[in-house]
């Protein structure tokens, strides 16, 4: 969910934090002494001023000023603070550059917020054992840029690359624009050292394929910062392709898009990107980039395809072949970097491109690809019936929809809206056989939706699972399970 | 214990009907503290420290493909349903499980037909993984009933899913220890056109690996990468990539690595298609390793470049056979299955660079002695038994088949 333009000051948002601990916001003085102790001063941060820049995250409808903010260097700082919290009884919100757009890193009142974005160092690269040793605090984008002289890269790659940190991806397991080939961050990691809640290190996997015992970087992927914290992370680099280049098509119908779509992948060819926009978002994003789309179509498609120079033609001789069956009322192979540059400008800004002009919440289900006329056509419904608009871009090779949602932020009730029309489409998602959340997590944004993809006996299983590594649930606690119900050992 | 009414009970061998006779049959073996070993097919029950249960719990009547949608590359079966099913279905629509999963007969000497569940509860992989993942990696969505008797399903259909705790992973490799699996969806891939192996003759085991890995680390995505030494395949050690693809491509990158590994030597075309495949499933099923019959295998997993370095730290073991898969990570040893099988030599060898060891085959008094599975340090391996006694509290399930006490 993301929230544009000027925030309302008295936005009624529908999201309930739990009361904060009176006794631990009461020792809150002894609290910041006990963590003084244990880092250089700087790391230590109390003022209200500095402390405002963490109270939210890229959720930013929420905000909860966190008690106090730390800043460790090393892992046995981290190990130090969590012992420390563990025997005092305080809850910690784990943070790597606050990018969440499921509200993942936004604190509670009563919480040290332990933000890792110091420890951002590459340890180690092995190029010929194709992996890199890093910190966890190190941008998603760096790693690639640390690797990229020997033509390699970390291949998970989220929009917010730029500024968001492996610890998040590993909490979120990121995915991506190119995750039909290359997988999401779970198929792309293979170590970490990872802190516990009681001040525990533990190392699993290493550099090597397949961890022994039970598979705890499965487990620890996705766990949204509630099973520890992690300070290293060993990742799987790959080399680069000789080069890609993007096909761009426009049909006049949703179902023929998706009919192509499932031909395509039918016919064997998958694609290294395969992404959808509805009319709306086309709209917008050509006056913004314009790329070329073409602006008299329902359904635009763009198709990546990777390799040397003759293996791109052959590849996308293929798609065009294929494209043709269907009619499309537009279709157009980029013949240069400078149009492939535009056609991805569009798409990589279109999030921005929106925001220029409607206020929106970006959702995030899944859904089972052959369901995407249906799913698109209620989507649409949903919204009509709110009185509110609705742009659709997505991945369109593994059915990870982006509705957003539009409203206008100064009209009264309409975020309220919104966020109705949100839930109603994941539970759309969920209803067609997909799910709540792709890549961008549960968060506190899709918390109470959680009993609609699972059932108590789903949710109590993983809880117990969650309550191994954190008793007591004081590692962000707020998040993912519906405040209700959850079982504490 | 009481048993409803339709299940089957022959000897001690529990066979439910349906996922819901087995959570009853689960509840009644947990309220019971009977412990139970979960059968499929049976084609790798000698693998791992035997395990003293009062009953099997066969998944043989739960079978059927449940969802096949060629489109979005996805397929979902009951837990008994054959994986020769499985491979058949998707064949016919020219697709396949991405990560190759080996016949374990042939090297455990086994018989029966493994099934789904099997297969997703070992986590086993091919030659393939180090491009298309393990089957961990293929794995979306699981059913399965816990220790409690209750029925838990956790993913999906969907290739992205990000919602809730991963527990699919979990019960990847738990080899049946955190519950009976019902359901497994799995990620498909599409054939490729074409499939193109080169083989390099006469390397060492240092050099060749060496030649996998300059081929590994090259744009040109290669599904198969193993080095055989002298006597496993041929007279000469052979080092072999395999390259696959549409046609036009797999033709220019068997060229592009040709000069690539020039300094390894020619590296020389497979022509006959039918050799070339036989290969890979040799590799992919460890057949040259399954003589002698007698030796105990290790599966032995580290940096790929390290490979070579282990095998010649445990020389001193004697009559030793190996080779090396995903470009030098994987080693199959075999060795006698004399004292430790060589257990400390091996994970001393391994310490330095990472990695893990596994008894992949031995007799069943050795595996009761020693630990087939990689010990874990102390912290994992308590975070690993709170997760056994948060699914399966009774410890009914496979007790003491990987670990001690999970």
């Amino acid at each position: 969910m993301v929230l544009s333009r000027a925030r309302r000051e008295d936005a009624v948002t529908t999201i309930a934090f739990p009361a904060p601990d009176a006794a631990v916001l009461g020792r809150r003085e002894a609290i910041i002494a006990g963590l003084a102790r244990l880092l250089p001063a700087e790391a230590v941060i109390t003022s209200e001023d500095e402390r405002r820049a963490f109270e939210t995250d890229a959720l930013t409808a929420y905000r909860q000023m966190p008690l106090a903010v730390v800043l460790p260097s090393t892992t046995e700082e981290v190990a130090a603070v969590l012992r420390f919290c563990h025997a005092e009884g305080v809850k910690v919100v784990p943070r790597g550059a606050g990018t969440s757009l499921a509200g993942g890193a936004i604190p509670q009142e009563d919480a040290v917020v332990l933000g890792i974005a110091k420890m951002n160092r590459v340890i180690d690269i092995d190029f010929v054992n194709r992996t890199a040793r890093v910190q966890a605090g190190i941008t998603n984008l760096a790693i690639s840029q640390a690797v990229a002289h020997e033509g390699f890269f970390y291949a998970p790659d989220p929009s917010s690359q730029l500024a968001c940190t492996i610890a998040g991806n590993i909490a979120m397991n990121s995915g991506g624009a190119h995750c039909l080939k290359y997988g999401v961050t779970t198929n792309n990691l293979l170590g970490v050292t990872m802190v516990l809640l009681d001040g525990t290190v533990i190392e699993i996997g290493g550099a090597h394929l397949d961890a022994p015992g039970y598979d705890m970087l499965g487990l620890v992927c996705g766990s949204e910062g509630q099973l520890g914290v992690i300070t290293e992370a060993t990742v799987r680099i790959l080399r680069q392709a000789e080069g890609a280049r993007p096909a761009l098509m426009g049909f006049d119908s949703v179902e023929t898009a998706g009919a192509c779509v499932a031909a395509i992948i039918g016919a064997g060819i998958i694609p290294v990107a395969l992404e959808f926009m509805d009319r709306p978002a086309i709209k917008v994003c050509e006056a913004f980039a314009h790329a070329g789309y073409p602006l008299d179509v329902e359904a635009l498609l763009i198709i990546e395809v990777e390799g040397s120079e003759a293996e791109i033609e052959d590849a996308l001789k293929r798609i065009v072949a294929i494209a043709e069956r269907f009619s499309p009322k537009a279709l157009r192979v980029s013949r240069s970097e400078a149009e492939s540059a535009a056609i991805w400008k569009g798409r990589k800004s279109a999030f921005g491109a929106m925001g220029r002009i409607a206020d929106y919440l970006c959702m995030d289900g899944t859904i089972p690809t052959g369901q995407l006329p249906h799913v698109l056509k209620r989507i649409s419904e949903i919204c009509t019936g709110y009185g509110l608009g609705v742009a659709n871009i997505f991945h369109a090779g593994d059915g990870n929809l982006h509705p957003l949602v539009l409203y206008d932020i100064n009209k009264p009730g309409e975020l309220e809206k919104a966020e109705a029309a949100g839930a109603d489409i994941l539970k759309l998602c969920v209803e067609v056989g997909g799910c709540l959340t792709g890549e961008h997590g549960v968060g506190i944004e899709k918390r109470d939706l959680m009993r609609h993809q699972y059932s108590e006996v789903d949710l109590v299983q993983q809880m117990r699972i969650r309550g191994v590594f954190d008793p007591a649930w004081l590692l962000n606690p707020a998040k993912v399970f519906p405040l209700d119900g959850r079982v504490v050992q | 214990m009481t048993l409803p009414r339709s299940a089957t009970i022959s000897e001690t061998v529990l066979t439910p009907e349906n996922e819901q006779e087995a959570a009853a049959l689960v509840a009644a073996c947990a309220a019971a503290a009977r412990p139970l070993v979960i059968r499929g097919g049976g084609t790798k029950a000698a693998v791992g420290r035997p395990v003293n249960a009062e009953a099997t719990l066969s998944t043989k009547a739960l079978t059927g493909i449940t969802l096949y949608e060629p489109a979005e590359l996805v397929i979902a079966a009951r837990a008994g349903t054959p994986l020769a099913e499985i491979e058949r279905t998707l064949a016919e629509r020219g697709q396949m499980l991405p990560f190759e999963p080996a016949d374990a007969r042939v090297l455990l000497g086994s018989e029966g037909e493994a099934t789904v569940g099997g297969l997703a509860a070992t986590n086993l992989s091919g030659p393939r993984r180090i491009m298309a993942g393990a089957c961990r990696d293929a794995m979306i969505g699981v059913r399965f009933v816990n220790g409690r008797g209750e029925v838990v399903k956790s993913g999906g259909r969907v290739m992205k899913n990000v919602t809730g705790l991963d527990l699919v992973k979990l019960a990847a490799g738990a080899w049946g220890t955190l519950g009976l699996l019902t359901e497994v969806t799995f990620k498909v891939q599409p054939k490729a056109e074409r499939s193109a192996t080169l083989a390099i003759d006469g390397l060492d085991d240092a050099r060749g690996v060496d030649a996998l890995n300059a081929a590994l680390g090259s744009p040109f995505e290669i599904t198969g990468a193993a080095h055989l030494p002298a006597g496993l395949a041929g007279e000469r050690a052979r080092t072999v990539l395999r390259i696959e693809g549409f046609s036009p491509s797999v033709d220019y990158r068997v060229g592009e690595l040709r000069h690539l590994l020039a300094a390894y030597g020619p590296a020389e075309r497979i022509v006959d298609a039918a050799e070339a495949r036989r290969l890979w499933q040799d590799v992919r099923d460890v057949r040259f390793l399954a003589e002698p019959r007698e030796h105990a295998v290790w599966r032995l997993s580290t940096v790929p470049t390290a490979g070579p370095r282990v095998v010649a730290a445990v020389a001193g073991l004697g009559d030793a056979r190996f080779f090396f898969d995903w470009g030098g990570g994987l080693v199959w040893l075999s060795v006698p299955a004399a004292g430790d099988c060589g257990a400390a030599m091996i994970r001393e060898a391994l310490a330095p660079h990472g990695g893990h060891a596994t008894l992949w085959r031995a007799p069943a008094d050795i595996r009761a002695a020693l630990q087939p599975f990689q010990p874990l340090a102390a912290p994992l391996m308590r975070v690993s038994e709170g997760v056994k006694r948060a699914v399966d509290p009774a410890g009914i399930f496979e007790p003491g088949r990987m670990y001690a006490g999970i």
